[in-house]
């Protein structure tokens, strides 16, 4: 039999249930593999222990009729943990131990998800390389020295190590996408308001949402269907009819009209890109699907939009963050002597450069310039998605304008890394759901994704076109293990 | 010469070197809504509750924590944009505004900026030289930040957040006031709105109002607006007053002087009776305002401003004109009776138990003299009034039917606040009937008169002075009893 660890959500759940596998075998393999790869850096905090613990009393007591029965799962460590650390891969959370548990991590536990651990992630989720991080690189299985992406590059990377069957991540420029697009693997950034932001650190609240990270399309159609709920406790969550995404999931879409939308063919893009691109689409039609020419007209405003958007809410949702109330302090002769200490040695690079963005974006005197015409310029992009999905009914673009890059590569360059972006941007500023599915390889064999992008709310489709596609472009990993040697 | 000057009762004027100055002053009052729970959280807002025992996740800005709206007490801002007679406005935005403090957990308070739940509105105030309309600039809810205390510990400032994310709705008013009277009037005014609408208690000595005032001083009669002072966060009526007397000669001074005002945040001292800088406009802080991302615009109905219109009781205004139409008092009294919410109740409710041949005047005078008294000296609420409306009402019918005098009535009024007692009972068992059985008193009076001939034949000769000497003798005689005017009527007679 196949190692448990290389199966996918899918075959474990059917494993379980048919009792060939017991939660405990379950987390004993993830937990054991975990161990072995200490090197890659994925875990913030591990919860071994607890999880095997837990998985014990599941087998005790199993209850075969939830989503995930005994499944162990690590999780981004953006997401709030009951009595577990919670960091956001920064210092001045380092010590955080929240009373209570974020929306979407409570919905996989009453589904019988087990917590394995707080996977490293960029700085309250500021980055593209998971370089950002307080507790360090994480290192992408895929080749040595290479980012896993960000900002869920913990969850990509452990996903793609298998030593997690599925991850929850969030994106609010791509911080799924990306990293599934650089580690060969799947990620979802559903619809704004469907996965409640409860609970979930935030750094640009208009953008978050929280996703699935899975092997393969299958899975996160499983993981999309426990996580998303409406909750009242997020005013901007959305009550809307969610789907069965799992057992709606069809290869069938023949029919479906596919956009290719020509401003993503963007200077100096990579001939592999644009040739992954054109095989993309040769399957899409292979699938039944039709493609059509579509304009995003201001496609190119959307990266500038976003670092005038993103960094001013980041600016303000970590004011909190001041060394009264929890999380690290630093001595000071005054209050403010204290703020400036604790901030200075709490916060990164990255964090700070963007706090700074985002406080002059929005100062008087610029707020009309950055911060208005931002968001008059959102309501364009908006307004382009909206024409589009007047013609077809979802589209299909590159996820990065390149493969993974170096540890260290871009790290002295933020605006080269924040380029990273330029494809995963404009869905968050829309708000719509998107996916990334692994669909070739570079010259050094490094994993490219592909993107499909949907209607509002419209996830099932977007799965089903992934779902078909996936079947065509039958990639695979080829992991090495190289850090366990 | 140097002086304050005043042309009538309410009129606030400065003189100096023959120039006449008026003061012109507009209000931000923050109002905190009557609500049991917080503006985004479910948290109680008791007053007077041990430190930070009132305090949820999200007013302590935990991460990942989300505010959520109150229904109620949107409500709440909505009844008093109505009871200001102000535009509602069917959508409106929170907004984050950012500046660092110990006693402000998240960072920014949420507030509403550019579109505020109110628009504008009007409030009549009633000065002793007629009606004075007051404009309403805009209501918008915000939140209450927690108290930092600087006085528990030598080296450390405490932080309670009990009040952290309390609901308050700034009243902001249009620069119409004129004087400290004005002021006082349109506090009182918007209190006893509020009071009436249930929206805002009002109770100035636990913080639940309390304004910041803006003062400027100008030529009277020019129509441009000199430079103003915001004297932040004043908790009682007295030192608003004190505070704009001293800000206003202050600025006055500064003029005469041949100095600039400083457009400037100032506070008061209570202490000292005197203004002072806080911080210049140049130091001022840069809020960073924007919509607050957590929360979606608040979107509401015609429906629902009709609704909760048909929800209004009649406010003070309205009970005003009733009272004087209804019940032929004067305005000045109706604008007595109506101010508070619950002396207009107790009115009525006495009003209605004197039944069909009800003496108004009395009523008036009873609650607004005798009772009023009573209730100031032992600082007690009309609602907790120790003589029940029903009781006074009795009483008054009791001198209305000339079972009592009026001079009788007033030891009853005493007897009865032990216990709120019946005053028919007291009348019963004490025996002060008034003595209205006019043999009884001839009687009475034969015998005075007998006993005092002397003084009787000088009365007849012209010593009309002495009338009130017998009036007294035949009052004593009675015990207090004898009804007045039958005495003076028999004594007429005899004499």
């Amino acid at each position: 039999m196949t190692e448990i660890t290389s199966l996918s959500l899918f075959e474990l759940i059917k494993n379980i249930k048919e009792k060939k596998i017991s939660s405990n075998e379950a987390a004993k393999s993830f937990v054991d593999r975990s161990e072995k790869s200490k090197k890659l850096n994925t875990y913030v905090t591990e919860n071994f222990e607890n999880c095997l613990k837990l998985s014990k009393e599941f087998d005790n007591k199993p209850n075969f009729d939830l989503k995930l029965p005994g499944i162990p799962i690590a999780v981004k460590d953006l997401f709030c943990t009951n009595e577990v650390r919670t960091t956001a891969g920064s210092n001045i959370l380092n010590n955080f131990v929240p009373s209570y548990e974020s929306t979407v991590t409570q919905n996989i536990w009453n589904e019988g998800g087990i917590l394995l651990g707080k996977l490293n992630c960029d700085e309250f989720a500021m980055g593209s390389s998971n370089e950002t991080s307080f507790f360090g690189n994480v290192q992408n299985p895929i080749a040595k020295n290479l980012v896993p992406g960000g900002s869920s590059g913990g969850s990509s990377s452990a996903l793609a190590a298998n030593l997690t069957p599925v991850t929850i991540g969030t994106d609010t420029g791509g911080s799924i996408r990306q990293p599934a697009s650089f580690t060969g693997t799947v990620g979802l950034k559903p619809t704004y308001g469907s996965c409640s932001r409860y609970g979930i650190v935030a750094f640009a609240s208009s953008l978050d949402q929280a996703g699935p990270m899975s092997k393969d399309v299958k899975d996160s159609s499983i993981l999309l269907e426990v996580i998303s709920s409406f909750d009242k406790k997020d005013s901007t969550s959305i009550d809307f009819k969610r789907n069965n995404y799992s057992s709606e999931l069809t290869r069938n879409i023949k029919g479906i009209k596919i956009g290719i939308p020509k401003e993503y063919r963007v200077d100096g893009m990579p001939g592999e890109i644009e040739n992954l691109w054109k095989k993309g689409i040769e399957y899409a039609k292979d699938c039944g699907a039709e493609i059509i020419d579509i304009s995003l007209p201001h496609t190119s405003y959307a990266l500038p939009t976003y670092y005038i958007v993103a960094p001013a809410e980041a600016s303000s949702n970590l004011a909190r963050y001041d060394g009264v109330k929890y999380g690290l302090r630093s001595s000071g002769e005054s209050l403010i002597d204290m703020y400036e200490k604790t901030r200075s040695e709490g916060f990164g690079e990255e964090v700070k450069r963007r706090i700074m963005i985002g406080t002059y974006v929005l100062s008087s005197g610029y707020y009309d310039a950055y911060y208005l015409k931002a968001q008059k310029v959102r309501q364009l992009i908006k307004k382009d998605f909206d024409d589009a999905y007047n013609k077809v009914d979802a589209i299909l673009t590159p996820s990065t304008p390149s493969s993974a890059f170096k540890i260290g590569e871009k790290s002295n360059d933020p605006v080269s890394m924040y380029l990273n972006d330029i494809f995963t941007v404009p869905v968050n500023l829309a708000g719509l759901p998107g996916i990334s599915i692994p669909a070739g390889r570079d010259k050094n064999n490094y994993p490219l994704g592909l993107q499909i992008i949907g209607k509002p709310f419209d996830e099932q489709t977007v799965l089903n076109i992934a779902y078909s596609m996936e079947e065509k472009i039958n990639y695979k990993n080829n992991i090495t293990d190289w850090w366990m040697e | 010469m140097d002086g304050i000057m005043s042309k009538n009762n309410s009129e606030y004027l400065i003189e100096r070197n023959d120039n006449i100055y008026e003061v012109v002053i507009g209000l931000e009052v923050h109002a905190q809504v009557t609500s049991n729970s917080k503006l985004f959280s479910s948290s109680s807002t008791k007053f007077g509750a041990e430190p930070n025992t009132q305090v949820s996740l999200v007013d302590a800005a935990f991460p990942g924590m989300l505010p959520v709206i109150n229904e109620y007490c949107v409500k709440q801002a909505i009844k008093t944009g109505i009871g200001l007679k102000a535009k509602i406005n069917n959508k409106s935005v929170f907004d984050r505004k950012n500046y660092f403090y110990a006693d402000l957990p998240q960072g920014y308070q949420i507030s509403q900026y550019k579109y505020p739940i109110v628009g504008e509105g009007n409030v009549i105030l009633d000065m002793p030289e007629g009606q004075k309309y007051v404009g309403i600039e805009r209501l918008h809810l915000e939140q209450d930040a927690g108290k930092s205390i600087h006085d528990i510990d030598p080296s450390n400032t405490l932080v309670d957040l009990n009040r952290s994310g309390v609901a308050l709705m700034e009243i902001v008013s249009k620069p119409d006031l004129r004087s400290p009277d004005e002021v006082n009037a349109y506090i009182k005014k918007l209190r006893s709105i509020m009071r009436y609408l249930g929206t805002c208690d009002g109770n100035m000595q636990e913080g639940s109002l309390r304004a910041d005032v803006n003062v400027s001083v100008r030529i009277k009669g020019s129509t441009e607006l000199g430079t103003r002072c915001e004297i932040k966060n004043v908790n009682s009526i007295k030192f608003m007053q004190m505070a704009i007397i001293y800000e206003a000669n202050r600025q006055v001074d500064l003029i005469e002087e041949g100095e600039e005002i400083d457009q400037e945040t100032r506070l008061f001292d209570t202490k000292k009776n005197e203004t002072r800088s806080m911080r210049s406009k140049e130091d001022a802080h840069d809020y960073r305002y924007f919509p607050d991302p957590d929360l979606l615009p608040l979107e509401i109905t015609d429906e629902f401003i009709d609704q909760l219109k048909s929800e209004i009781p009649e406010l003070p205004d309205d009970k005003k004109k009733r009272f004087i139409d209804e019940f032929k008092i004067s305005p000045y009294e109706a604008t007595i009776l109506v101010s508070d919410i619950d002396t207009a109740k107790y009115f009525e409710e006495v009003v209605a138990k004197m039944g069909k041949n009800r003496d108004m005047k009395l009523a008036v005078n009873w609650i607004t003299g005798e009772l009023f008294a009573v209730l100031n000296n032992k600082n007690i609420e009309i609602a907790h009034s120790p003589i029940s409306a029903k009781n006074l009402a009795k009483l008054i019918n009791l001198i209305k039917n000339g079972t009592i005098s009026g001079k009788i009535a007033k030891t009853i009024f005493e007897l009865m606040m032990d216990g709120d007692i019946d005053p028919q009972i007291i009348v019963e068992e004490k025996g002060l009937k008034q003595q209205s059985d006019p043999k009884a008193l001839e009687a009475l009076i034969d015998k005075i008169i007998n006993d005092n001939r002397e003084k009787a034949i000088e009365y007849k000769q012209g010593k009309e002075k002495l009338f009130g000497f017998f009036v007294g003798q035949a009052m004593k005689a009675s015990g207090g009893k004898a009804n007045p005017q039958l005495i003076n009527e028999i004594l007429k007679k005899k004499l």
